[in-house]
């Protein structure tokens, strides 16, 4: 059986604890994390969690199995399945002379990502997109020196009416 | 006192718990819990239970079993909710208490037994500040539990007892804690107790899937080597009645797992016995040749498939009933899956149950049974284990509950007491805890004070709980102790002879307790044998005895369990030992 990667999305009773739950059902059957995010979702006392994860369909079905017996567990749903729409957001800390500045300007604005502070010597650049589109930003600023970098993870959403 | 009186007193008692008095939330607990039906509960005080202990004071109606050491209290209710069914109960204060409860827990979740496991925690207040004598037992205790509630609020508590009870004794049953800081046991809200539960996201899937059952009686009318593995869900949906049906419709042979052992009549033709590394002869040989497998309430654990790459090779297909969809293809391929209640599986299957073309196998099960049974060499001169147990079995006509611990004497028991019944036998199947089987007896008999309950365990196990005869003696428990002594931890030292090349490394119990002399310390009766004749005399003897006694069997140290398939192997490549 082929590894594949899969977005899953685990809706959750918000309750103390519960990403301890999930995270560690993860952790002791073997079950890799590629990324996490959390959040509020459309109704009150429950929250989103956005999966990433890789494994065969065997391990993929483990996991859906093992997470709805969780109590706090209502819904999950494999994403990756479907046509789905799968954003991150990261904020990037670049070394940014003002000599530099222009040329950092316009790999900017190609990938329509924004500055949202400038300092003496530096640039924090925000880029929202797909997981490879960051993934490429990151390597064009690469060259002028990432200071810092924060990814918030993927949260992804079917498209359309699908629910 | 009349059953008319007893009843109304009952109604009485009721409606009196049930008021909406406004009170503390020990109070809540105590009420919640007579109002679930529990009738005895497994405990040990300390710090941040006192308010749950002051408020039992002077509680006529509230039955509590004061252990040793919470270890025996957790196995007490874990042997009171096997044998009866009903969720077992216990308490602990924080930190220590709560911790020493892990290895319980553990041992509940393996087996999927229900228990609800209150635990004391210091005041909210002081939560997450190291305080004295704070654990994080919710955190602690995650992977172990069915589920698990740090009480924050004394208004969610009578709702969180409701849904713990039905959480623990629904589904794939198994052990719930509920951690209660001390300002919660003392804070007072009006008691209002839940007629029914609402959890949105626990909805056991027990109704079966007409369609699968449907497709699993075709399979088993085309097949002609069926074989059937009868696991503990048997057991924990009380379908023995419902499983025997099924395999007198259908001609099916069973075997029966660790935990399975009752859930189908050893004596019946159709029984094989055990599977896997321990298991019969003709289970293994069966499991290897059968074209249809069925597992009902089983799990394919390792020591029951051993080598899965070579497990039950001619199987066409497998058919999986189990409560738990988890379980499904978790282990094996399965061809048929049919999730849901056991009892209700069987109940549906029975309804269109045909006989499979199993006639000819019949007659090979019946032949390799008679040609390889369960053998040991027995001596006139040394009193052998395996000879123990028989004589348990021969004067107890199979009718024991029987509990043990775990290694050797937990495999002869398996293989040499003769189970009739479904609930009667007690044992650490998954986690193997040692230590379980004495304290575990008393949980039972607490449950069947008019049984007779037999626990079985080996010189290592026994000084594990052992302070627990402290409990049998003040409150007159008559729990038969059997102690197998052979001077060595058995189990281990077989491994270290057999597949570690007789590199014997810290098995040799020198220094262990004169076991006579350790019960009668306490208060109970003890007995010596050493040889048959002493044994037959002595365990009469015992049997005879109202109360508690322990009996010591001296047997020799080389003695193995046999057959033994090492890990690795597939379960037909058996070695058959001294039944060779």
């Amino acid at each position: 059986m082929s590894i594949q990667r899969h977005t899953i999305s685990v809706l959750v009773n918000n309750q103390p604890g519960v990403l301890q739950r999930v995270a560690g059902l993860f952790g002791r059957r073997g079950f890799n994390i590629d990324s996490i995010t959390v959040g509020a979702s459309e109704e009150a006392g429950l929250s989103r969690m956005i999966i990433v994860t890789t494994g065969d369909d065997r391990t993929l079905e483990q996991v859906s199995k093992q997470l709805y017996k969780l109590i706090d567990v209502i819904k999950v749903v494999d994403l990756s399945s479907n046509p789905m729409v799968a954003r991150e957001l990261a904020l990037i800390k670049v070394n940014a002379e003002p000599a530099a500045r222009p040329e950092i300007l316009g790999v900017v604005e190609t990938f329509r990502a924004s500055v949202v502070d400038i300092g003496p010597t530096s640039l924090i650049v925000q880029v929202v997109g797909d997981s490879d589109k960051i993934d490429a930003m990151v390597e064009l600023l690469k060259p002028y020196g990432i200071r810092e970098l924060s990814r918030t993870g993927v949260t992804a959403m079917i498209r359309g009416s699908a629910k | 006192m009349n059953v008319q009186t007893t009843e109304k007193s009952k109604e009485q008692l009721r409606a009196e718990l049930l008021k909406p008095d406004v009170i503390t939330g020990s109070e809540i607990l105590l009420r919640s819990l007579l109002l679930e039906g529990v009738d005895c509960v497994f405990g040990y005080p300390g710090g941040a239970v006192l308010y749950i202990y002051d408020a039992m004071h002077g509680n006529p109606d509230f039955n509590h079993l004061l252990t040793r050491h919470e270890q025996g209290a957790i196995h007490a209710a874990d042997g009171y909710a096997r044998s009866t069914g009903k969720v077992g109960v216990c308490i602990a204060t924080s930190g220590p208490g709560a911790t020493n409860l892990v290895t319980g827990i553990a041992t509940a979740y393996m087996d999927s037994v229900p228990l609800v496991v209150i635990t004391g925690n210091v005041a909210t207040t002081v939560i997450g500040t190291d305080a004295f004598q704070e654990a994080d037992i919710t955190g602690i205790t995650m992977p172990i539990t069915k589920h698990s509630y740090l009480v924050r609020d004394v208004k969610d508590l009578a709702r969180i007892i409701k849904e713990a009870f039905y959480i623990a004794n629904t589904g794939r049953k198994g052990p719930v804690l509920i951690d209660i800081p001390k300002d919660v046991s003392n804070a007072t809200c009006e008691f209002h107790y839940p007629e029914s539960v609402n959890i949105r996201g626990y909805n056991p899937n027990v109704i079966p899937n007409r369609l699968q059952v449907d497709k699993m009686v075709e399979a088993i009318a085309e097949s002609e080597r069926p074989v059937i593995i009868a696991g503990g869900g048997v057991v924990a949906a009380d379908a023995a009645k419902e499983l025997l049906e099924f395999v007198e419709k259908t001609r099916i042979p069973v075997t029966t797992t660790l935990l399975g052992l009752g859930g189908f009549p050893s004596g019946h033709e159709l029984c094989m016995g055990m599977p896997g590394m321990h298991g019969t002869y003709t289970a293994n040989h069966a499991l290897q040749n059968c074209d249809l497998l069925i597992g009902i309430g089983a799990r394919f654990d390792d020591r029951v498939t051993m080598k899965v790459d070579g497990f039950a090779p001619k199987a066409k297909k497998i058919v999986h009933i189990d409560v738990d969809p988890a379980e499904i293809g978790k282990i094996v391929e399965t061809a048929i899956p049919c999730v849901g209640d056991v009892k209700a599986v069987l109940q549906l299957a029975n309804q269109k149950a045909k006989p499979a073309k199993s006639e000819a196998w019949i007659e090979w099960i019946k032949e390799t049974k008679r040609k390889f049974p369960l053998r040991y060499k027995d001596s006139d001169t040394e009193l052998k284990p395996q000879y123990v147990i028989e004589l348990i079995n021969e004067t107890t006509k199979g009718d024991a509950i029987i509990t043990t611990d775990v290694g050797q004497h937990q495999m002869w028991a398996a293989q040499f007491y003769k189970f009739n019944r479904p609930r009667s036998w007690i044992t650490s199947g998954g986690l193997g805890t040692m230590g379980f089987g004495f304290p575990s007896a008393i949980g039972a008999q607490m449950a069947h004070p008019d049984r007779l309950v037999v626990s079985i365990n080996g010189d290592g196990g026994m000084q594990m709980c052992s302070q627990e005869l402290a409990v049998c003696a003040i409150n007159n428990i008559p729990v038969k102790i059997v102690v197998i002594n052979n001077q060595v931890l058995g189990m281990v030292r077989q491994w270290q002879e057999i597949i570690y090349d007789n590199r014997y490394s810290h098995i040799d119990l020198a220094g262990s307790p004169d076991f006579v002399k350790l019960a009668e310390a306490y208060g109970v009766k003890g007995l010596r044998a050493t040889n048959k004749e002493e044994a037959r005399r002595a365990w009469a003897e015992a049997l005879d005895t109202p109360g508690p006694v322990l009996v010591e069997f001296v047997v020799p140290k080389g003695e193995n369990v046999y057959p033994m398939v090492t890990q690795g192997s597939t379960i037909d490549e058996m070695i058959m030992g001294d039944s060779e």
